[in-house]
C-alpha cells in the first residue's frame, strides 16, 4: 500500500532522514517509533506530499507522491501533530470544507455523518472547533483524515496532550480503523506502540533501527534472561551473593522496597535459569525471599539496546 | 480551489476581518471624497483617486496580511498542502477571494459618483478609467500583500512589510522627478506602479499599463508560489 525507498532528507547540514526504506501492507497498523528529532515527522510529512525530500521515493498504492501528487494524496489521508482545525467553523462546517478540499465524490452529509459517528463527535457536529476540548479536537482531527474514506491513514503522534482516557478512546479508535484501513502512526510513547501498532519502525538519528512485528521485536536483539526477585536481607550483602551464582552476570538493587524487603533484578547467561539456585543461596543465608518474578523485555527495552547500545541493567522497567 | 475560495470569502464574513477593511477603506474614501470633491464644489474626481491610491498602502494590507500568515501559525497550512490540490489553485483561490471582496467595496464606494451626478455634470470617461486603474493597481498591492503574506507566520510583520514595500514604490516614483540620469528616470518610469496610473486619469485606458499591472500581480502570485514549493525542497 505504501512503499518509502531510500528517502534522504537535510535541513542545511543536519541530516534529518538518512537512505530510510520501509513498506506498509494493507490493512497493517505500523507504528513509527523514535525519540524527538529521530526524524518521525519529517517521513511522514514527506509521505504526506507536505515535504519533499532530497532523494528517494514515496509511492501510495502504487502512485507516486512527486509524479502523481493529486492521484496520491487523494489515498492519504493525514493528521499532522497540531490538528489542522479552523477554529472559527462549527464541526460540521469544518468537515464539509474538507470534504469539498478533497474533491470526494459520495453523499456529502450521510459520509459526514458517517464519520461523526466512528470518531464518536456526533454530540458536537454544531458546536465551534475553538470551544472543543482536546479530546475532540484529535478526534475532530482524525474525522478530517477520514473523509473520502483514503486507503491509508498518516497519524502523527495522534494521542499527544491527552488524558489517560483519552489515549485509551484514541487508541480503540484507531485500533478499529486498522480494520479498514492500512494506518501508519509515530509515537515517542513505547506501550502505545505496542498497543496499538502490528509492525513497529524504529527511527533514530534519521536511520531505521528495526523494522519487526511489534510481537516479535524483543527477539532481535540477542537478550540476557533476567529475573526480578524481592528479598528480606541486608542489601550489599544480598547483592555480592547474588553475583556469585553460577551463570548470573549482574545483580543490582531496583530501588523498589517493601516492608522490610527489597527488589532485585539478576541477569543470568542467555538460554540460563537461576530461580532455584537464588532461592538456595538465599535459604541458606536464612534471607526469606518474599517474591519472584520472570521480568520480559519491553519495547523500551529494545529501543534503548538499539538506540543507546544499551545499559538496561538496574533500570526500573515491567513488562 | 473553490472550497478553499469559499472558506476565505466565509472568513471575511464570520469574523472582523472583512468588516474592518471595508469599514476603514469606506471611511477613507468617503472622507476624501468630500474633501476632494464635495468641499472644494468640484466634478473633477482625479485629486480623489490620486490621494485614495495613496490610502491603498495602509487598506490593501488590512486585506491580505492574514491570508497565509495565519494559516502556517495555526498549522492549517498542512491541511491544504497535502490536499489533492495544486499549488496555484491555493494561491489563487485566496487571491480571488482578497480581489472579490476589494471589488465588492471599490463597487460600494463607486456610490459616491452618483451624488456627483445629481448635483454636476463630472466626466464620466474619466471616473471610469480613473476606477479600472485603481482597481488594477488594487489587483497589483493584493499579489504583494499576499506574497509578502506567504514569507512569514505574523500577521503584523506580513502588514508591516507591506506597508513598507508599497511605500517603497510611492519613493520610487517620487526619486523619478529629482534625479538627473535620463536613463534612470527612463527605468524607473518604466517600473513604476504610479507613474502608469496617470493616463487612467485622463479617461484613457492605457493598454500597456494593464499589461504591466496584470503582469506584476501574475509574478508576485508566481512567487507566492514559489515560496510554498522551495519550502517544500528546504
Amino acid at each position: 500500500m505504501i512503499e518509502v525507498e531510500h528517502l534522504v532528507k537535510s535541513y542545511g547540514t543536519n541530516l534529518a532522514l538518512d537512505d530510510v526504506s520501509f513498506s506498509v501492507g494493507e490493512r497493517e497498523i505500523l507504528g513509527l517509533l523514535g525519540p524527538n528529532g529521530a526524524g518521525k515527522s519529517t517521513a511522514m510529512n514527506i509521505m504526506t506530499g507536505y515535504l519533499s525530500a532530497n532523494a528517494g521515493t514515496v509511492r501510495i498504492d502504487g502512485k507516486d507522491i512527486l509524479e502523481e501528487p493529486g492521484e496520491a494524496k487523494k489515498r492519504i489521508g493525514f493528521l499532522p501533530e497540531t490538528p489542522p482545525l479552523y477554529g472559527d467553523m462549527r464541526v460540521e462546517e469544518y468537515l464539509r470544507f474538507v470534504y469539498d478540499l478533497k474533491q470526494c465524490t459520495y453523499n456529502r452529509e450521510a459520509h459526514i455523518e458517517e464519520i461523526c459517528r466512528v470518531t464518536r463527535i456526533s454530540d458536537a457536529r454544531r458546536r465551534i472547533v475553538k470551544n472543543l476540548s482536546t479530546g475532540y479536537r484529535q478526534r475532530l482531527g482524525i474525522a478530517q483524515a477520514l473523509i473520502g474514506n483514503p486507503g491509508v491513514l498518516v497519524l502523527d503522534e495522534p494521542t499527544v496532550g491527552l488524558d489517560p482516557k483519552q489515549i485509551i478512546e484514541v487508541r480503540n479508535l484507531i485500533r478499529t480503523l486498522g480494520r479498514e484501513h492500512t494506518v501508519i502512526l509515530s509515537s515517542h510513547i513505547l506501550s502505545e506502540v505496542q498497543a496499538v501498532c502490528d509492525r513497529v519502525v524504529i527511527l533514530d538519528q534519521g536511520k531505521v533501527l528495526c523494522d519487526e512485528r511489534t510481537d516479535s521485536i524483543s527477539r532481535t536483539i540477542q537478550q540476557n534472561a533476567r529475573i526480578r526477585v524481592s528479598i528480606c536481607g541486608p542489601g550489599r550483602e544480598v547483592v555480592e551473593t547474588l553475583r556469585g551464582l553460577p551463570n548470573v552476570i549482574s545483580a543490582a538493587a531496583t530501588g523498589d522496597r517493601e516492608k522490610d524487603s527489597f527488589s532485585y533484578f539478576v541477569e543470568s547467561a542467555p538460554g540460563t535459569d537461576v530461580r532455584k539456585d537464588v532461592f538456595f543461596a538465599m535459604a541458606q543465608q536464612n534471607w526469606p525471599v518474599v517474591g519472584m518474578e520472570e521480568e520480559g523485555y519491553s519495547l523500551e527495552d529494545v529501543f534503548l539496546k538499539l538506540t543507546d547500545a544499551g545499559n538496561i541493567t538496574g533500570k526500573k522497567r515491567k513488562k | 480551489m473553490f472550497a478553499i475560495y469559499k472558506r476565505e470569502m466565509r472568513t471575511y464574513f464570520t469574523t472582523p476581518a472583512g468588516y474592518i477593511f471595508m469599514a476603514i477603506f469606506l471611511c477613507a474614501a468617503g472622507f476624501i471624497f468630500s474633501l476632494t470633491t464635495l468641499q472644494e464644489q468640484s466634478t473633477d474626481v482625479s485629486l480623489y483617486f490620486q490621494v485614495l491610491m495613496i490610502a491603498y498602502i495602509v487598506l490593501i494590507p488590512l486585506l491580505t496580511m492574514r491570508s497565509f500568515a495565519e494559516e502556517k501559525r495555526n498549522k492549517t497550512e498542512q491541511l491544504l498542502l497535502t490536499a489533492p490540490v495544486s499549488l496555484w489553485s491555493l494561491v489563487l483561490a485566496k487571491f480571488l477571494a482578497a480581489f472579490t471582496l476589494f471589488l465588492g467595496t471599490v463597487a460600494v464606494s463607486s456610490l459616491f459618483f452618483v451624488t456627483l451626478g445629481m448635483y454636476g455634470d463630472p466626466n464620466w470617461g474619466r471616473i471610469l478609467g480613473c476606477t479600472i486603474g485603481m482597481i488594477l493597481i488594487g489587483v497589483c498591492f493584493i499579489a504583494i500583500g499576499m506574497f509578502l503574506s506567504s514569507l512569514t507566520d505574523n500577521q503584523f510583520t506580513a502588514a508591516v512589510t507591506t506597508i513598507g514595500v508599497l511605500c517603497g514604490l510611492v519613493v520610487l516614483a517620487m526619486l523619478n522627478g529629482i534625479l538627473d540620469s535620463y536613463v534612470l528616470r527612463l527605468v524607473l518610469d518604466w517600473i513604476s506602479i504610479y507613474s502608469r496610473y496617470t493616463n487612467f486619469t485622463m479617461g484613457i485606458f492605457d493598454f500597456s499599463s494593464a499589461v504591466y499591472y496584470l503582469s506584476m500581480c501574475g509574478v508576485f502570485l508566481f512567487l507566492t508560489v514559489r515560496v510554498y514549493e522551495k519550502r517544500r525542497f528546504s
